[in-house]
């Protein structure tokens, strides 16, 4: 039997607001239990909510990112619910007017392009935190209220290799607009997963399961893979799959059974009377549309075509709006695109990687970064001294003060240069004779002679040209 | 000393000539309600030591001409939140619980420097048109203690009618200031929706509530409006609309001369009673007698209004007291092994009767599949019922009518029977429905109980129903009868 | 009586509303509930074809609050409030069933 699988994802992602959507508290990591709460963020009697304008100006941000219809005349629902950590045990949410719908992100899986759908998304409030522990469970407020955009996939989405794809590409354009750090790591980007398979030609969808704690992408994408599998196992032995939760084990990497769902939940949604309706202008949407920085996909187009990067380097460099940033603003000071793409992935993710650090919070400059590159293009120093400078830019340093501070100029002159590659071929004579014999290893040791005679500021390319000149006379 | 019969001028002319000070006012005040509260049970809570320690700042700075409130006592509805002094919404599931903010209306009260003696009772959460469910107590009639005083603002009523206070604020959902107000023989006022700040008030229909004061005359009732309204950044269905001085057109001068009135005979149907009827055509002919013209109109879907009202208000009342979950404030209840049994028994135990019944048919009325045909449903009702007033109010510059088909009901007499109980608001509910402001004023009597005339005016023109309230005011003596038990008589 | 609303859906009900009632209460409650269902069900009698739903009379629309924060300092006289807190928590009897673990 071949099946076809149908997965869909809602992901949740947090804005980088200053204050949270429906209450002026700050929006604030790290704060001490419940400091960051007031009146309204506990649903205390009276209070009321006033909507956050920077939030739902990210919200038409995220709609337009998305390649999503902008809803002009929308309004906020409640969801009814009871928990804990929801203080009114209703969320402010949007149900039947979301700020965007049908949006589409494209993505590349094993070269092949597809447009996946995006049904609709909506601008929320989070919920607090709880902690549980025995007998008891605390309740830290702190979250309550913290802006959140929820974007849910149309079922188009056909594969986990695809549902990793469609995360990536939606990480990445959501990350460049700046609206949110957008990394699942902290909380910032969290993913609910639901996948079903049916046999090839049956028209209604198979019965879905959800995924829980899927903690990166690569977990959504072996989550999927096992129940993926774990499904169609099912079907072929003649069974039925059941509507439940399950969770994905990191260990094992197995999803494990957390309950079945009973039925619909009933959270008995109705237009929130509280905060008068949205009519979004035109006008506003074009300011924000203006406003909005070259998306990841373009920025790629551009890279490839006018750059002359690779398709790889392109998408390594766009992972981040910082990154891509830092790349353009190197390349606009005149330096080499492939050279700064080189270094970008290698040495400065390298170094970022070693020291847990963004590259914005770093003292690495585009400016330091394109002055050593264009020291290298001129040949004032080598590749290998281009590592000491390297080190001295993630100080900070300037590296044209650098080299000349530290004496790092490459010796370049054929004229300084001849008179000590002719000593040491005086002094080398087997060395000359292997050569002529075609033992080609002579010509290192030759180099590495010359190097030492110039304390390794011998410019290699010289040295080798020379040196060959003289050999072959 | 004697302030019964006083307006709000002239209390405000002896403070400034010094003839009482603040603090002997409020003394005053607060004997007299402990000594004719034992009738009445209109309060919940006194707010003794801060209103003396108001007062007596007031008397040190001195009241000067424009303070028109400054030193007047004043009693809030029980759904008030009032920071520091124990707010209960008359609800077993807030007895004890201390507010930690002021509503806006507690905050404009007190920068007018008015001062809050106390906390009047109310239909538990506001649910109600008696009083009577109340979690504590239920409150009477100012004119007959056999009588209920209307709800749910009935403490409110009751404390003005009776002398207790000069000003109280209520809070009208669907009649909740205009009804008791009718029953106790007083001038109260539904504002128009959005024109007072509903930051504080513990909330039961938000698209329905106001909050309004209520007063023994039409201009106190003006002067107290425009303290206490206007818009507010806390919350942002309260309108930007300028705010009139509203008492300030109120003078012997004022005419209806060239009104048009319009009296919708539905409001004079079958159910009515034969006294509120009379009250209301002698009302009209004073009208007619004034220069105003009244004409026959009708509101056709105004039968609807009680179930819409009561499918959109408690679907609204049933998400709004989800918070009431025994976890962040109020009530526990005790002995609870698990979740569950904090929410369950919590919310069992703290709240009564009328307030479960409201929750299960607002939660019914949201749940799947059962949302389009109830809530949808009432919500399009609704903009039938506005449309329908709409229609009337393009060439009448208010409508007039009954508050409630009868005078007051006997204590125990309709508690029983919700829908009884609820058909007694078929003429002021269509009002919050539409948002528009609603005046209720004395019109007559009915064995010996004040029988209630309604304004309804035009949105954020409660001008017009004001001017019209004191022109029939000074035409008519009802609001100059007292009840015996009066005061301080 | 009590054939628009049975006592099962009383009880379905009251369970999302997070509310219980004794067998007498569910006697005296049903008919109540019935009877006044049935008369929400009149509604149907207005013809809204067309007719949109009104959801709130205010006359305000699109405002909305500047993305500025402001911390009220409220905390600590929240938390006095709490029936039961500790280390700055809200405390609460443990959560059995996690059947509505929310995202």
């Amino acid at each position: 039997m071949n099946f076809e699988t149908t997965i869909g994802l809602e992901v949740h992602i947090e804005l980088k607001t200053h204050s949270k959507i429906f209450s002026p508290s700050p929006v604030a990591y790290g704060a001490e239990t419940n400091a960051n709460t007031n009146v309204i963020d506990w649903g205390y009697p009276g209070v009321l909510p006033t909507t956050n304008k920077g939030v739902v100006a990210d919200g038409i941000i995220a709609a337009l990112a998305l390649h999503a219809t902008v809803e002009q005349h929308t309004h906020f629902d409640r969801k009814n619910y009871f928990y804990p950590d929801n203080p009114k045990a209703y969320q402010i949410t949007q149900s039947d007017k979301p700020i965007g719908h049908d949006g589409w992100v494209e993505v590349d899986v094993d070269g092949v392009k597809k447009k996946i759908g995006i049904s609709e998304m909506h601008i929320e409030e989070d919920a607090g935190k709880n902690t549980h522990e025995r007998d008891y469970s605390y309740v830290d407020l702190n979250r309550q209220g913290t802006p959140l955009i929820e974007i849910v996939s149309k079922p188009d989405i056909a594969s986990p290799a695809e549902a990793y794809a469609y995360l990536e590409a939606l990480r990445q354009r959501i990350q460049f607009t700046g609206i949110s750090d957008v990394k699942m790591e902290e909380g910032s980007m969290r993913v609910d997963v639901n996948i079903s398979v049916r046999p090839v030609g049956q028209e209604k969808f198979g019965t879905k399961t959800e995924l829980k704690n899927l903690n990166s992408f690569n977990y959504v994408q072996r989550g999927l893979e096992y129940e993926e599998k774990r499904q169609q196992q099912v079907l072929m032995s003649g069974g039925a799959v059941q509507q439940e939760t399950r969770r994905f084990d990191e260990k094992t990497g197995e999803t494990i059974l957390m309950r079945v769902k009973a039925g619909a939940d009933d959270y008995r949604y109705f237009p929130e009377p509280d905060l008068p309706a949205l009519n979004i202008s035109d006008e506003w949407i074009k300011e924000l549309g203006d406003a909005m920085p070259e998306m990841p996909t373009k920025r790629r187009e551009r890279y490839v075509n006018e750059l002359g990067l690779t398709d790889y380097d392109a998408m390594v460099i766009t992972q981040t709006k910082e990154m891509s940033d830092f790349f353009d603003a190197t390349v606009a000071l005149k330096a080499d695109p492939k050279m700064a793409a080189n270094y970008l992935q290698g040495d400065v993710n390298a170094f970022l990687n070693d020291n847990h650090v963004d590259l914005q919070a770093t003292k690495l400059t585009p400016a330091n970064l394109a002055g050593m590159i264009n020291l290298i293009s001129d040949g004032t120093i080598s590749s290998k001294m281009a590592k000491k400078v390297f080190k001295a830019i993630t100080n900070g340093e300037e590296p044209k003060a650098f080299v000349e501070a530290h004496g790092l100029v490459q010796l370049s002159d054929p004229a300084k240069l001849q008179p000590i590659i002719d000593d040491v071929l005086d002094a080398n004579p087997q060395s000359i004779e292997d050569f002529n014999n075609g033992k080609k290893r002579a010509v290192g040791y030759l180099v590495g002679q010359i190097m030492k005679q110039t304390h390794g500021q011998a410019n290699p390319q010289v040295v080798n040209q020379l040196l060959m000149t003289a050999l072959k006379q | 000393m004697n302030y019964f019969n006083q307006d709000l001028a002239s209390l405000h002319a002896d403070l400034v000539a010094k003839k009482v000070s603040a603090k002997e006012l409020t003394q005053a005040t607060l004997d007299n309600i402990k000594d004719t509260d034992t009738k009445i049970d209109a309060f919940l809570n006194l707010n003794e030591d801060a209103a003396l320690a108001q007062a007596a700042k007031i008397d040190e700075a001195g009241i000067s001409d424009d303070q028109p409130l400054a030193g007047i006592p004043v009693a809030l509805k029980d759904n008030i939140v009032t920071k520091g002094l124990t707010t209960t919404a008359a609800s077993k599931m807030l007895a004890d619980f201390k507010p930690v903010y002021d509503a806006t209306v507690t905050e404009k009260l007190a920068a007018a420097q008015m001062i809050t003696v106390g906390k009047t009772n109310l239909d538990e959460f506001a649910m109600g048109g008696s009083t009577e469910n109340s979690a504590f107590k239920p409150t009477k009639n100012a004119w007959d203690q056999t009588k209920v005083p209307g709800g749910s603002s009935g403490g409110s009523a009751a404390a003005v009618a009776s002398g207790q206070v000069p000003v109280a604020l209520g809070s009208d959902t669907g009649g909740s200031i205009r009804q008791p107000a009718s029953f106790n023989g007083i001038v109260g006022i539904k504002p128009t929706y959005g024109r007072v700040s509903r930051w504080g008030l513990i909330a039961f229909g938000s698209s329905l509530d106001q909050i309004g004061p209520l007063t023994h005359g039409v201009k106190d009732n003006a002067t107290v409006l425009s303290a206490i309204a206007g818009h507010d950044d806390h919350d942002l269905t309260s309108s930007t609309q300028a705010v009139p001085d509203f008492a300030a057109d109120l003078n012997d001068a004022t005419s209806v001369k060239g009104l048009r009135i319009g009296l919708p005979k539905e409001y004079l149907a079958d159910g009515v009673s034969d006294d509120v009827k009379a009250a209301i055509l002698a009302a009209a002919d004073t009208y007619r007698k004034l220069g105003a013209t009244v004409d026959e109109v009708s509101l056709p879907h105004n039968k609807y209004g009680v179930a819409a009202y009561y499918i959109i208000a408690s679907s609204e009342a049933s998400s709004n007291l989800q918070r009431f979950d025994g976890i962040r404030y109020g009530y526990r209840a005790k002995d609870v092994q698990n979740l569950e049994d904090v929410y369950v028994k919590s919310r069992s135990e703290g709240f009564g009767d009328e307030v479960k019944r409201r929750i299960m048919l607002g939660t019914f009325s949201l749940s799947a599949g059962f949302y389009d045909a109830y809530f949808l449903k009432a919500a399009k009702v609704r903009t039938v019922i506005m449309n329908d007033f709409k229609a009337i109010l393009k060439d009448h510059d208010f409508i007039m009518g009954p508050v409630a088909p009868t005078p007051a009901f006997g204590l125990g007499d309709e508690i029983k029977d919700p829908i009884t109980m609820y058909m007694n608001d078929v003429l002021t509910i269509p009002v919050n429905l539409a948002g528009l402001p609603g005046l209720s004023l004395p019109a007559g009597f009915s064995n010996g109980l004040p029988v209630g005339m309604q304004l309804i005016g035009r949105p954020f023109d409660e001008s017009t129903l004001y001017r019209a309230g004191y022109a029939f005011e000074q035409s008519t003596d009802f609001h100059t009868q007292l009840p015996t038990l009066g005061g301080q008589n | 009586m009590a054939n628009r609303i049975t006592r099962e859906q009383v009880q379905h009900v009251a369970g999302l509303a997070k509310l219980e009632f004794t067998d007498a209460q569910l006697d005296a409650f049903t008919p109540q509930l019935d009877d006044i269902i049935g008369l929400f069900e009149t509604l149907s009698e207005v013809d809204t074809t067309g007719v949109e739903a009104t959801s709130s009379v205010s006359d305000q629309l699109n405002v909305m609050r500047e993305d500025v924060a402001d911390n009220w300092g409220q905390s600590e006289a929240l938390l006095k409030n709490a029936p039961d807190a500790a280390r700055g928590f809200i405390k609460v009897p443990a959560i059995i069933d996690e059947s509505e673990d929310n995202e």
